[in-house]
């Protein structure tokens, strides 16, 4: 088994590791690094519950192998709040109730926050467009989208007062 | 919208209470199955089989045994050894949890890798050498049951064919009467496709057995942890898994939607795993193994036919079924119901009577039948009455609704006694009809549908008025493996006047935290932010039958505001201790009890509680808590009424569902925001089916489409925007007069959209098309009556 030691920099904090060349980049975050908020539900990359930001863009950890990840930065859903207080996508998602089981939900809000980087107003078919490489099956998306609205609204609030 | 009755501060029923499980998820915090690590874990992965039908003429181990890091492959003659390859299934059936000759399905498990971690355990499963020798599936349902099929379950001694029971419901000679008197008779071949729930989260546990304590901890994604602790306790009892032994915990679960009810095979070989290594192994399975191996839901070939007078007056129906279990009856239905709840397929109509009947049969395919989001088959009771209804409206030319309105059961009926046994509790159909109609504007959509059709545009309206039939159920009537179907609230009160609940069932997603906690805070007045809910763990939980069929907040629901009620009996006895008065001088207010004339005489539920502890009344009990099982008297009989808008493109076929209206009575509701984020799911959980997924086989039993990258679940892209209303028929015999509602639009959007397509090209002869209905199926149609030369 070939292996490389590789450093990732996961929510601002380098992790030096000695991995396998083939270790898919969401093992190294869930079971290397024991940050279980982004999950696993395919094995075709098509449901996206696996979305994590690589170098600020949204990417399936799934279809990545660790090794490629050197030397980046890897944001995940344990890097958004802000201690207990949440970001304001998390905060949309609440106060819209965009989640039910919340097994997609870490996915959506990495989804999200590059959707938002790019787009701070997005159209409600933007927002479905957007977030179509990840799959729900409980909410029907509708809260999804009025939670990232929220969100969108709040940010850009934020962002003419600051 | 009624009024809630409770402060903000209680948020009680009626609240749009923001869920307390949020946070933990949000910040992914959630503990899903595959989060948790155990010291010394093992993985484990499985070999599964490339072929429908089949002979295993060796299983070749060694090479696998030489890859670093794998310790151990089981077979169907390990578990042999220990008499555990065959198990129960709940409907009496047997299946293999590892086969010693046969393979019965593409994707069955035929040996199990135990290694250090995940990717040995994937090496070890690539080097097991299987040698096969393959034989004719059957795959056909229909064909199954020809003379010269060759007979699949010779496991079975006596088995001469592949059928597996037949049922039947109602008056067939009344029924029959009526048909041949009837002045006109509608028919119609309806299928309604083998899917799959495909919860985002897919199946997996891990087995945790110390050998020094003889105790087995499963940490596992299921909706039922009581029951599965009782089936492993009578499935490996004889090998020392008594039931005091074993503890199930159900961890938080992404999704169950009826498919983690099972228990699976992978179950049981980690359990064996576990007690064989003395490790905790861990299995998690794979999406594609998810979507081919584990339990199935519908699949169900139906012939429908109504029987009804000139002026429309329907008078009988009748539908015959034949059912396609896969290689066992692996049906997660109560015992005395092979076919779940099918007879509601009268559904919300007054007919003078009604025969269904259905055969089961073996076919080799993944055994199953689960709900897919739905009480026990009524999906597809309430497709074919619904499609049905349509069918006859076009047979008499008749507005669907208006034929609707006509036959409804009237609000003045209830309860109704329905012609297959049914006592349906409360209804008002009419009313949620008229409400869907005028919200959407029905009469201005027939008349914008004619314009078009005369410029030859293909627009469709789509009406579905179903009647659900939730909340199994009554002791009397329905149990699984012999336990009746009850459930259970425990809550204690804490000296500082807080709370912890706990329940049989087991939240995949509903929101149980806050509705249990509302109903709660609405009984006994303590704010539903200070009660802790818990579910999930056999070792701390009362007893209960899990969570599906919607039955939660009409059981365990209703067991908490009983539970409630007696801890608020108690309580009362303690105020008038307090208040030096007699407990009939009391009057009660969410959260107080206080002298009755004399309101600034009073105490709160928080007193009441530190009183109990510190200060109760001399020969009474201390402490504050109580316990409840709720047997309910009757089922639940949501409702509601969808209407769906479609253009379709002549070109492609492609049909875009332009509205969709779902008015819903669920009776009382608990918390708008939770029932309206439930009715979203539901409908898209609807919408799949109806337009996107089926699983589909060729004639050799080979899965075609066994990945997310085939099998389509609805994106946001696909997904309509909702509108949504409702109207409130309390039940009468509920303790807070809910009913549940997670799976009505499940059950009520196929028909709704179903009709909607069909009814855009009713005027080119068209009387049905079965689900999914994909633009293909609608291009293939319109390619034929010549509306397209696409």
């Amino acid at each position: 088994m070939k292996t490389k030691e590789i450093t990732v920099h996961v929510n601002g904090t380098p992790h030096t590791k000695e991995v396998s060349t083939r270790l898919l980049l969401v093992h190294f975050i869930r079971d290397d690094l024991d940050m279980t908020g982004t999950h696993i539900g395919c094995d075709t990359s098509n449901c996206g519950a696996c979305t994590i930001l690589l170098d600020g863009k949204s990417i399936k950890s799934c279809t990545v192998l660790a090794v490629q990840a050197d030397g980046k930065q890897v944001t995940t859903i344990e890097g958004m709040a802000n201690g207990a207080q949440f970001h304001p996508i998390q905060e949309g998602f609440h106060e819209e109730h965009g989640l039910q089981c919340g097994f997609c939900t870490p996915g959506m809000i990495m989804r999200a926050a590059e959707l938002l980087e790019k787009n701070p107003n997005p159209t409600e078919e933007e927002i479905r467009w957007g977030i179509s490489g990840n799959l729900c099956r409980c909410t029907g998306y509708q809260n999804i989208v009025k939670a990232i609205q929220y969100a969108a609204e709040k940010m850009s609030t934020e962002a003419e007062t600051a | 919208m009624i009024e809630p009755k409770t402060s903000k501060k209680i948020c009680g029923m009626g609240h749009r209470m923001k869920r307390k499980e949020d946070a933990r998820f949000l910040h992914g915090q959630g503990t899903y199955v595959d989060d948790i690590k155990l010291p010394g874990m093992l993985f484990m992965d499985i070999v599964r089989s490339p072929y429908a039908y089949a002979k295993i003429k060796s299983i070749n181990t060694e090479k696998a045994l030489e890859i670093p890091g794998v310790l151990a492959v089981i077979t169907g003659e390990t578990l042999k050894e220990y008499n555990l390859h065959w198990m129960p299934t709940l409907m009496s059936d047997t299946q293999m949890v590892l086969p010693t000759d046969t393979v019965m399905y593409q994707a069955q498990e035929v040996a199990a890798v135990i290694a250090t971690d995940r990717y040995a355990a994937a090496d070890g499963i690539e080097a097991v050498e299987v040698e096969y020798e393959p034989m004719k599936a059957v795959v056909n349902p229909h064909k199954a049951l020809d003379a010269d099929a060759p007979v699949l379950r010779t496991d079975k001694e006596g088995k001469t064919d592949n059928h597996i029971w037949h049922w039947e419901s109602g008056d067939r000679e009344g029924t029959d009467k009526l048909f041949e008197e009837a002045d006109i008779v509608v028919k119609e071949n309806i299928y309604v496709p083998r899917i799959h729930v495909a919860s985002i989260e897919t199946c997996g546990c891990i087995a945790d057995f110390r050998p020094a304590t003889g105790k087995l901890t499963v940490h596992l994604t299921t909706q039922a942890p009581h029951a599965v602790r009782t089936v492993i306790a009578l499935v490996a009892g004889h090998v020392g898994l008594s039931e005091e032994k074993v503890r199930v915990i159900s961890p938080d679960i992404g999704g169950g939607f009826g498919g983690k009810v099972p228990v699976y095979p992978g179950y049981v070989i980690a359990i064996a795993a576990s007690v064989v290594i003395g490790k905790p192994v861990k299995w998690i399975e794979d999406r594609s193994e998810n979507l081919q191996a584990d339990s199935f839901a519908r699949d169900y070939h139906m012939v429908g036919e109504i029987a009804a007078d000139k002026d429309g007056t329907m008078k009988a129906l009748r539908i015959k079924t034949l059912a396609d279990h896969g290689y066992t009856d692996a049906a997660a239905n109560p015992s005395k119901y092979p076919a779940g709840m099918f007879s509601i397929c009268t559904g919300s109509y007054q007919f003078e009577n009604a025969f269904t009947e259905m055969d089961a049969v073996y076919t080799n395919k993944p055994p199953g039948g689960v709900a897919y989001r739905c009480s026990f088959r009524v999906t597809e009771a309430v497709h074919a009455i619904e499609r049905m209804v349509d069918v006859l409206a076009q047979e008499l030319g008749r507005d669907p609704a208006e034929l609707r309105m006509q036959n409804f059961i009237q609000p003045d009926q209830f309860p109704y006694h329905s012609p297959t046994g049914w006592e349906y509790d409360s209804g008002n159909y009419p009313a949620a009809l008229q409400k869907a109609m005028d919200m959407i504007g029905y009469d201005e959509l027939r008349k914008e549908q004619a314009e078009k059709r005369a410029r030859g545009e293909l627009m469709g309206i789509g009406v579905c008025s179903f009647t659900e039939v939730v909340g199994a159920g009554p002791s009397k009537d329905f149990d699984i493996l012999g336990i009746k179907m009850f459930d259970s609230a425990e809550i204690r009160i804490h000296p500082t006047g807080k709370a912890i609940a706990r329940f049989g069932t087991k939240s995949q997603g509903q929101g149980h935290e806050t509705t249990y906690a509302q109903i709660v805070a609405e009984e006994l007045g303590i704010p539903a932010l200070h009660i802790e809910v818990e579910e999930g763990d056999t070792d701390t939980a009362p007893y209960g039958l899990g969570t599906y069929a919607s039955r939660s907040t009409p059981t365990a629901g209703a067991a908490a505001a009983k539970a409630a009620r007696k801890i608020r009996d108690k309580a009362r006895k303690i105020a008038a201790h307090l208040l030096e008065v007699s407990e009939e001088d009391l009057d009660w207010e969410p959260g107080k009890f206080f002298v009755k004339g004399a309101p600034d005489k009073s105490t709160t539920i928080q007193d009441i509680a530190f009183a109990a502890y510190t200060n109760h009344p001399q020969g009474m009990e201390a402490g504050l808590e109580a316990v409840h099982y709720y047997d309910p008297p009757n089922l639940t009989f949501p409702f509601g009424s969808y209407i769906c808008v479609v253009d379709i493109d002549k070109q492609t076929g492609e049909p875009k569902i332009r509205r969709f209206v779902a008015i819903d009575d669920c009776g009382n509701i608990i918390n708008p925001m939770i029932v309206e984020g439930q009715i979203h799911g539901g409908l898209t959980q609807g919408l799949a089916p109806a337009m996107f997924e089926e699983l589909i086989y060729d004639e050799d039993g080979n899965i075609l489409n066994g990945t997310f990258m085939d099998y389509l679940l609805p994106t946001a892209v696909e997904t309509p925007h909702w509108e949504t209303g409702h109207t409130i028929t309390p039940c009468p015999h509920h303790p807070i007069g809910a009913k549940g509602v997670g799976e009505s639009p499940t059950v009520g959007a196929p028909p709704a959209i179903a009709n909607a397509i069909v009814d855009a090209l009713s005027h080119l002869g068209v009387t049905n098309i079965d689900i999914p209905i994909t633009p293909f199926k609608v291009w293939k149609i319109l390619k034929e009556k010549g509306v397209t030369n696409a």
